[in-house]
């Protein structure tokens, strides 16, 4: 630590510290154009000029980049300082006279007007001012090296390698973050050719993934952190005080080893687009349900507010039920929950905005503890109900100002009529789907689907929640589509089951088991290799085979295959069979 | 009277079985004509009863488990389908039309491909008629065929 002497001030720093730093903490302002936390001192902009006593000398230093000694006595205020500063900002003001952050630090300075004449006055708002952060955080943190200088003296630019677009370029926005003037902006230009106001996905590459998050720690996605592009940046590692953030971290399969098994891998919502008739996908401001969701979200990208992608509240909003279900060309099935987070959406929307509200619904199914009474509530806050799928949406303009919408057309199968009824945004409620992947889970478990292509419980009444195979349980979305209630009653009741065996400490198993005749079995080994779970061993002091009775499932390959009929299925013997086969074709 | 074929299936308890049992609860209508016989695995049914089915009077054998790879005992059904075509050399020799057998693939969920099976088949035998093999004479009148007897 030393001491050293601010404007007065006597304050304690750790060595090394820049007059700049030190000055912070003693609470002095220092002017500074070109500083950032994150960036090595660049001393460009002169503008941080102190005066540094040390003895008898005194000189005039940038204090970004000057580290203090001991004993110096550093003045920020006095009038040389003041008049260096000045003319600087003279300087500046004469070259970019109406860039916002030059006139407001010329206004803090006391420079009204420059005394000189730039002959590369640079008159546009966003002119760049070369502090050089760009450029130094291109090079030195993001690792890109993409922007650098060009031309020395007052010809000094910043540009692109060859003034061309590059692909070196990772597109990570921190050149126009930190561009004070706006002269660097970022264009977004997704498929359509068009500036999306907001985006869904995460803000940050390192985020929380929600705020309910369970372990409620932050995330880093790969596919967008300058880090995994680069190599650089690491500036989350260096504000992290418990110095937690580890790049290197990886996915990890791990094997556990476990008795009993819940399978409870959800689902997926029906990809609208499919249905090109409501312009998901094409059309502003048609969302899938869940994107919905995420709007009205508090902590949303709009906050929760119900906005417009031109950031307008709209006026009405249409919300269309059985999107992919109930449909003989896509998913047969009802989805289930649609009805009642459709309920829930129009509350919400009623809730926030002033919108006309319309529902198009084929049946209403509030079929749960309190549901209908939400309906009924629905409706005297005056929702407008139409039964009847919507045909199409398409683009329209209101009649009043000649604004552009969108038009739902529909029959009212309730007045029998066909209307076109304008909404400014559509809301679908896509169907419950199985997961893309459940034919693997399938495979992996040797469970069963039934034809809407969910995994089969045992029994559709008395068994909902285990499976055929033994130790494997079903809960939820997996199993059929289900709203929360449901879900969270087949869970606890799978819990349950599998808590009983536990506790139990033992496993029943189904007597059917193959069994070898000892004093019929030659020995030919046959049998051995057919066994799909290597529950048959061969014993050489007998030269018999013979089936371990915890590893065998019964199958009865080995049975069939037998020579000489000293294999034998408990409960499906040959003399058994034979005996059907006697009864049924009599 | 018109010719009421008697079909055996051997159905696998996990796939074929209870997509009969689907096509039962769905009300979906098949022909009454094939009796079922459960076994636990498609790999279960032994050459042997599919030769003694015909012995002793039935028209047709109808075998049917898990699609290829969706077995519940993981493999079960790649030994049936190793073990059908061979026997199917086999009774043709015996004077028995091999399409009188048939191996077909019944999952779960799948109880309309169940009734479709069951009634494709059965027109396929009736169209067929009767098999008429020898050593089954003198079935009707309750006595035990003596000829070729099998097993």
């Amino acid at each position: 630590m030393v001491t050293i002497n601010i404007d007065g001030q006597r304050i304690e720093v750790i060595e090394e510290t820049t007059i700049l730093k030190a000055a912070e903490k003693a609470g002095i302002w220092i002017p500074t154009m070109c500083h950032n936390d994150y960036l090595e001192p660049y001393g460009v902009c002169r503008l941080c000029s102190v005066e540094v006593v040390r003895g008898k000398r005194s000189r005039i230093v940038t204090a970004c980049n000057y580290p203090v000694r001991a004993g110096i006595t550093v003045n920020t205020d006095s009038d040389r300082v003041k008049w260096i500063r000045r003319i600087i900002m003279e300087l500046m003001l004469s070259r970019w006279p109406n860039v916002k952050v030059v006139r407001e630090m010329a206004e803090k300075l006391g420079v009204e007007r420059p005394r000189f004449l730039s002959v590369e006055c640079d008159e546009s708002e966003n002119a760049c001012i070369l502090c050089g952060m760009c450029v130094n955080i291109c090079n030195d943190v993001v690792k890109a090296g993409v922007l650098g200088f060009a031309n020395t003296g007052i010809k000094r630019e910043v540009v692109l390698p060859f003034n061309d677009r590059t692909d070196r370029c990772i597109v990570c926005g921190a050149c126009a973050q930190l561009c004070p003037t706006g002269h660097i902006t970022m264009v977004a230009e997704d498929y359509k050719g068009k500036i999306p106001e907001f985006t869904l996905g995460p803000k940050t590459p390192i985020t929380l993934p929600s705020l309910q998050a369970v372990p409620r720690v932050p995330v880093i996605d790969p596919h967008s952190c300058i880090h995994f592009k680069t190599g650089g940046c690491e500036v989350c590692s260096t504000v992290c005080e418990p110095n937690a953030i580890n790049y290197e971290m990886k996915d990890e399969i791990q094997e556990i080893s476990v008795g009993q098994i819940l399978v409870a891998t959800g689902f997926d919502i029906f990809d609208a687009s499919k249905m090109a008739q409501y312009g998901y996908g094409a059309l502003d401001n048609v969302y899938s349900s869940l994107e919905f969701e995420h709007i009205l979200n508090s902590t949303g990208p709009t906050g929760g507010k119900v906005l417009l992608k031109d950031g307008k509240i709209p006026r009405s909003v249409g919300i269309i039920h059985c999107i992919g279900s109930r449909d003989i060309n896509h998913h047969p099935y009802c989805s289930r929950v649609c009805c009642m987070y459709a309920l829930k959406f129009a509350h919400l929307v009623h809730d926030r905005t002033d919108a006309a509200i319309y529902q198009f619904y084929i049946d209403m199914r509030a079929f749960g503890k309190g549901y209908e009474e939400f309906y009924t509530r629905l409706l005297d806050e005056g929702i407008t109900m139409i039964r009847g799928k919507a045909a199409e949406v398409v683009e329209g303009v209101w009649s009043d100002n000649g604004e552009k919408t969108l038009l739902v057309r529909c029959e009212d199968t309730l007045i029998g009529k066909f209307r076109e009824i304008p909404v400014d945004m559509v809301v679908l409620c896509n169907a419950i789907e199985p997961r893309h992947d459940s034919d693997t889970v399938k495979r992996l478990f040797t469970l069963s689907k039934s034809p809407d292509g969910f995994f089969l419980e045992r029994h559709p009444k008395l068994d909902p929640t285990s499976t055929t195979t033994e130790g494997i349980y079903i809960a939820g979305c997996a199993q059929g589509p289900k709203d929360i209630p449901d879900t969270v009653a087949q869970a606890s009741s799978a819990a349950a089951r599998m808590l009983s065996l536990i506790s139990k400490g033992e496993v029943e198993i189904d007597p059917v088991r193959a069994m070898v005749q000892e004093e019929f079995c030659s020995g030919c080994r046959i049998c051995n290799n057919l066994c799909p779970y290597s529950a048959i061993e061969f014993i050489e002091e007998k030269k018999i085979s013979h089936v371990n009775e915890a590893l065998c499932k019964g199958c009865g390959t080995c049975v069939a295959a037998c020579p000489s009929s000293a294999m034998t299925g408990q409960g499906f013997t040959d003399a058994q069979i034979l005996a059907e086969l006697d009864g049924l074709l009599i | 009277m018109s010719f009421e074929p008697k079909i055996v299936g051997f159905l696998c308890n996990w796939c074929s079985y209870t997509g009969a049992d689907l096509a039962g609860v769905s009300r979906i209508k098949s022909a009454p004509n094939v009796r079922i016989i459960r076994t636990m695995c498609s790999g279960r049914v032994d050459p042997t009863f599919i030769l003694k089915a015909f012995q002793l009077g039935a028209d047709g054998v109808v075998v049917m488990g898990c699609h290829l790879g969706d077995c519940h005992y993981q493999e079960g059904n790649y030994k049936t389908i190793r073990r059908i075509p061979f026997l199917k050399r086999l009774i043709r020799d015996f004077g028995i039309d091999p399409r009188r057998l048939r191996l077909e693939w019944v999952s779960a969920s799948e109880g309309d491909r169940f009734a479709h099976v069951v009634n494709t088949f059965t027109e396929e035998i009736r169209a067929l008629g009767p098999l008429e093999l020898y050593i089954h004479a003198g079935r009707k009148d309750g006595q035990k065929a003596g000829v070729a007897e099998v097993k």
